[in-house]
């Protein structure tokens, strides 16, 4: 079970209090009578299904029910960073060396 | 082909069984192939052995990172059953069950294909609906399925708790009588052997690490682990590992990889006559013939490349076996391990050509293509050497995802299948 930390209530919690939202930073296309299928399909369905750091959406589903994201290493399952909705990306220099090990 | 019998089994008693002979070469690869199949799981060997066997291209190769058979196809729960919603799936789970009839005779490879029925059980009003659905829509589709009142599920599966007073007690079941289970290693083994008989070169311990295209963008070959090799066409068909691969190639796909459980027993005698599945609370058993209860859990939550999954999941599919099951509570459990499923939004398998010229690729089973395995492999060697779908896989393109035209299996099925 994962470890997870909510940077809301500043808590690490277990697995089970939170949702995973799936892959992150996908925003919904701004005007949709101008947005084309392929355009939809890129937004609805296609998704990195990276092997490696990706960047995903959690909900504090039994805490304080906000989403945030995090990097997280697909192959260890380990945590890099957790960041509140609105905040860019961390890049992976930003990060201390340890981070996710 | 040494073909197997039991004059060959007598033959060898003599010998103390030493002189059996390999089943299949450990070919190097050569500079080009007709068709390059990346993948020797049950899905990719099928579809070499069909290119040779009913297309006459023989100038094949499987190439697998690992060993062949060792994915997937080796971790799962071997569930055999085609009752699903819609009429394309039925007919593409119904093409494979047709194929199993007769797959041990034709591979001449026991792949221990065991029709014991496959019991879904009802626990809601809701499941009650969904099932006596499910049994309609497949009358219709002249596929088998039937309703059992919990009575009647008792007398198929003795060892099965129908009280009122448990958490989620039974209230019905669909039975498909054709649908049971079959040796996974057996199925994986019988079509390397078949497809190396005829020609096809399995390379093994060899990653495929690129694919390289030509000016126009169609398909020129794939860098591996022993070298480039040079290829007409190449099939995908790497199951949790499809989007790595075929973003070698550019090709997004609307997969996620998901951790996908399952764990064994210490073996005793026959006690679990049938396969029984809960999809409302996720638990999935039946018995090998080697005496182990085989148990299926859920996938994590998350995208994972790891293997192995979470314990809860684990945990939880163990409380509702044990309350379906008291019997079992004081069973031993002997492993338990994890194999990286590649879904869709519609749960339902892509079998189709790709934007590059030259690439098809066969993903997106999750957690249920081993059932398949023979339909898959039937129709995708048909879609690679003719350039276009068969029929039955015609409508599982990747383009169901702009056109809408999706095969809503997900909402079907609640859950895993
Ligand atoms: C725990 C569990 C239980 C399951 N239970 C059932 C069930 O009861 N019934 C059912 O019908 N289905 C079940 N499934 C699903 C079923 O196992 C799969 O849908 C099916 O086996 C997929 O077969 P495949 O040949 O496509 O994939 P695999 O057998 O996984 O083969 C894909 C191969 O591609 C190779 N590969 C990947 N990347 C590369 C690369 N870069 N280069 C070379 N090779 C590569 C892999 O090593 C692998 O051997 C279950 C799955 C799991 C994990
Ligand atoms: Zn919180």
């Amino acid at each position: 079970m994962l470890l997870i930390y909510c940077p809301y209530c500043q808590v690490e919690r277990a697995e089970v209090e939170f949702r995973c939202g799936g892959e992150a930073h996908i925003a919904r296309p701004s005007d949709p009578e101008k947005t084309t299928d392929e355009d939809w399909v890129e937004f609805l369905y296609m998704r990195a299904n990276t092997k490696g750091v990706i960047a995903e959406r959690w909900r504090h589903i039994h805490g304080c029910g906000r989403f945030f994201n995090a990097l997280r290493d697909t192959v260890s399952d380990n945590f890099l960073t957790f960041y509140k909705t609105g905040e860019p990306m961390p890049t992976l220099e930003t990060l201390p060396q340890e981070a996710g090990k | 082909m040494k073909r197997y019998s039991f004059l060959e089994l007598a033959k060898n008693a003599f010998s103390a069984h030493q002189n059996w002979g390999r089943q299949w070469r450990s070919p190097e690869p050569k500079a080009e192939y007709d068709v390059v199949i990346v993948g020797a799981g049950g899905h990719g060997l099928a579809t070499a052995y069909y290119l040779a066997s009913e297309h006459g291209i023989r100038n094949v190769a499987v190439i697998e990172k690992g060993w062949l058979g060792g994915g997937n196809t080796g971790r799962n729960t071997t569930i055999v059953r085609s009752n699903y919603l819609w009429e394309e799936s039925a007919a593409l789970y119904n093409h494979a069950i047709g194929l199993w009839q007769n797959l041990s005779q034709e591979l001449n490879y026991n792949v221990m294909y065991s029709a014991r029925g496959v019991l879904m059980l009802a626990h809601t009003v809701h499941d009650v609906q969904s099932a006596q659905r499910h049994i309609h829509a497949n009358r219709l589709a002249g596929v088998q399925n039937e309703w059992l009142t919990p009575e009647q599920a008792k007398d198929y599966c003795p060892p099965l708790n129908i009280e009122k007073n448990i958490r989620y007690p039974v209230m019905g079941a669909a039975l498909q009588r054709v649908g049971g289970t079959a040796r996974h290693d057996a199925v994986a083994w019988g079509y390397a052997r078949g497809a190396d008989a005829l020609g096809v070169d399995i390379i093994q311990n060899c990653a495929v690490t690129g694919i390289r295209r030509n000016q126009n963008g169609s398909i020129e070959g794939v860098e591996t682990a022993k070298g480039y090799i040079k290829a007409k066409k190449v099939g995908v068909v790497a199951a949790g590992h499809t989007s790595v691969v075929m973003d070698m190639a550019g090709v997004r796909l609307p997969l996620e990889s998901f951790p996908l459980q399952a764990l064994v027993s210490e073996p005793v005698k026959p006690a679990f006559p049938c396969v029984v599945m809960s999809n409302t609370i996720h638990a999935y058993i039946s018995q090998s013939d080697k005496g182990e209860l085989v148990i299926g859990a859920g996938t994590d939550q998350f995208v994972s490349y790891s293997q192995a999954g979470g314990i809860h999941i684990t945990n939880h599919t163990i409380d509702a076996i044990c309350e379906l099951f008291p019997q079992f509570r004081r069973m031993r459990m002997l492993r338990n391990w994890g194999g990286i499923v590649d879904t869709t939004p519609d749960r339902s398998p892509i079998l189709s050509k790709t934007p590059v010229p030259g690439l098809f690729v066969n993903c997106g089973w999750g957690t249920g293509g081993f059932k398949a395995t023979p339909g898959s492999g039937h129709v995708f060697a048909h879609t690679i050497a003719k350039d276009e779908p068969h029929p039955i896989n015609a409508p599982f393109t990747i383009d169901r995802f702009r056109t809408g035209r999706l095969i809503d299996e997900a909402a079907a099925a609640a859950v895993a299948h």
